[in-house]
């Protein structure tokens, strides 16, 4: 309850929460993005290759 | 279900909502919000667990009840293999929960209600792999498990949806916290949020396919 009082009490006084301006501002941001990315394709790519072997085995 | 296992083109969809998700998530305007700050952003992908789960779950006893009236033995594949990936994006869940809770609640389990009735129910649908583990007949097995699966899903929808809003929670929307629609009434991040539900379900459901197919393939080795 304490906790749940804490957060409501700061949620209404948020509107100058810190947030990560500077590392946004330099652009860093885009990296992470960029990796992120390059993970979901390469895991789709993997997922789309698997399926290719598994339909392989479906028609022997 | 056996229409997703025959078609290709939601794949591309799939992989169209994710790739979106992951940019709109950490490049679009949040809420500025104490405590939470830029953890926000997790919303995008901590919740979409629980609504793949659900809807994963769904479609499993959806099957099962499929199962029970006809005897089809895919329906019994299909509803088994759901149930896995639904149980794996659970686990998933709870745990990318866990680890947002440890910086925003404080801890990572404060026996929040939600938290309790999660976890009991993981633990139902855990039951659910260890019954169907320990019964070698093909037929019983089905039988038993569809009828279990049934009586598992009647118990998660309580334990999920309404339990939890009886009782004081951490989770927005639950006891006196305020709901999804108090985190943003702009819906700056709503129009992130459903499209990542429906891309991470979809995931779940592609994954799903996969292991079907892969479970029909040694089925059928095992007869020949």
């Amino acid at each position: 309850m304490m906790l749940l009082a804490i957060v409501l009490i700061l949620n209404v006084s948020a509107q100058d929460a810190e947030m990560a301006d500077g590392f946004r501002g330099e652009g860093k941001i885009y990296v992470v993005v960029a990796v992120m990315l390059l993970l979901l394709i390469g895991l789709f790519v993997y997922l789309f290759r698997i399926e290719r072997r598994v339909k392989k085995l479906e028609n022997e | 279900m056996k229409y997703l296992i025959r078609t290709n083109w939601w794949k591309w969809l799939t992989m169209g909502l994710l790739v979106y998700t992951i940019i709109g998530a950490l490049l679009f305007d949040v809420p500025r919000l104490a405590i939470l700050n830029e953890t926000i952003r997790v919303l995008h992908f901590h919740v979409p667990m629980w609504f793949g789960m659900i809807f994963l779950f769904t479609a499993s006893v959806w099957h099962a009840v499929k199962y029970l009236k006809t005897g089809d033995q895919q329906s019994d594949i299909i509803s088994h293999k759901l149930a896995e990936v639904g149980m794996f994006f659970g686990i998933l869940g709870l745990l990318t929960g866990m680890l947002w809770a440890t910086f925003t609640w404080g801890e990572p389990w404060s026996n929040d209600p939600k938290q309790n009735a999660t976890a009991i129910s993981m633990l139902i649908y855990m039951a659910y792999f260890v019954l169907r583990g320990s019964i070698s007949d093909e037929q019983v097995r089905a039988r038993i498990s569809g009828v279990y699966n049934i009586f598992a899903f009647a118990a998660l929808i309580p334990l999920l949806f309404i339990l939890p809003r009886l009782a004081d929670s951490l989770h927005p929307g639950n006891g006196g916290n305020p709901g999804f629609n108090a985190y943003d009434l702009d819906s700056k991040l709503r129009m992130v949020f459903y499209p990542a539900v429906l891309g991470w379900t979809l995931l779940g459901f592609w994954i799903a396919t996969v292991k079907i197919r892969l479970t029909r393939i040694i089925n059928r080795r095992e007869d020949v």
